[in-house]
């Protein structure tokens, strides 16, 4: 469940940045980020099918709800991720021209 | 266990390798450019090494961070030393070290594959003529 959380996150970011106008939100960083983890999980998913076989694709409802919310909180880590860099680094100067505007006050 | 050791080991090499390709890529075109030589146009229809490695890097650095957080989720990484509660039991210990080198390395295997392939698509489209300006219209 976490995996496929991450792959719809990585495939709806990789969605965005193929139709994006310009780089100033910096769409390669979530998509690049969600990837890279949708890739070490289905290496993990591996490992798992191999060890339970069919039983794999049948986890107990209260393993996949968890599994779920944890998928969640990955992809909301990966957006504050995001979020964070994308300040910082400022593309467009919209932080840099609020706090001089606020500096100015 | 602590399989995404594994690859934010990996990312660390990559990281490095991307900044020392960088920094020969730079000396080498400041050469060019002493000489006054034209910048080869087969430059430009490739990615550069340190741009290739810099997304294997971010690849690796993203995954790692989000597994780091798994990790966290289920115990198996605590904020105090040793930050691993694999460490506190040699058993334990053993089967980390057995999962960091099963499922760790099969990790970073695939990422590595699946980056690899996508450099060499990277480099057949950047070889591609351009659209003509009617076509990419359309």
């Amino acid at each position: 469940m976490t995996l496929l959380i991450c792959v719809f996150a990585a495939i709806i970011f990789t969605v965005k940045w193929y139709k994006r106008k310009d780089d100033s939100l910096m769409l390669g960083i979530p998509c690049i980020c969600f990837w890279g983890a949708s890739l070490m999980w289905l290496g993990d998913a591996i490992f798992g099918y191999a060890e339970d076989g069919a039983a794999f694709f049948e986890p107990e409802p209260a393993e996949m709800l968890n599994d779920a919310f944890l998928g969640l909180s990955v992809v909301a880590l990966g957006l504050i991720l995001w979020l964070v860099i994308l300040l910082i680094k400022d593309p467009r100067g919209i932080v840099k021209a609020s706090l001089r505007k606020k500096a100015r006050e | 266990m602590a399989c995404f050791l594994v690859t934010a080991a990996e990312a660390v090499v990559v990281t490095v390798a991307a900044k020392v390709a960088k920094n020969r890529e730079m000396s080498e075109e400041s050469v060019k450019l002493e000489k006054n030589a034209e910048i080869e146009t087969a430059h430009e229809n490739k990615l550069p090494w340190s741009k290739k490695l810099m997304i294997l890097a971010s690849l690796l650095w993203g995954g790692a961070f989000l597994l780091c957080y798994e990790h966290i989720w289920h115990g198996e990484v605590v904020p105090w030393f040793p930050f691993l509660t694999a460490m506190n039991d040699p058993g334990d210990t053993a089967e980390m070290l057995h999962e960091m080198g099963t499922v760790g390395v099969t990790m970073a295997v695939i990422v590595t594959v699946v980056w690899a392939i996508m450099m060499i698509v990277a480099d057949k489209i950047m070889a591609r003529p351009d659209p003509e300006p009617a076509k990419a219209a359309a």
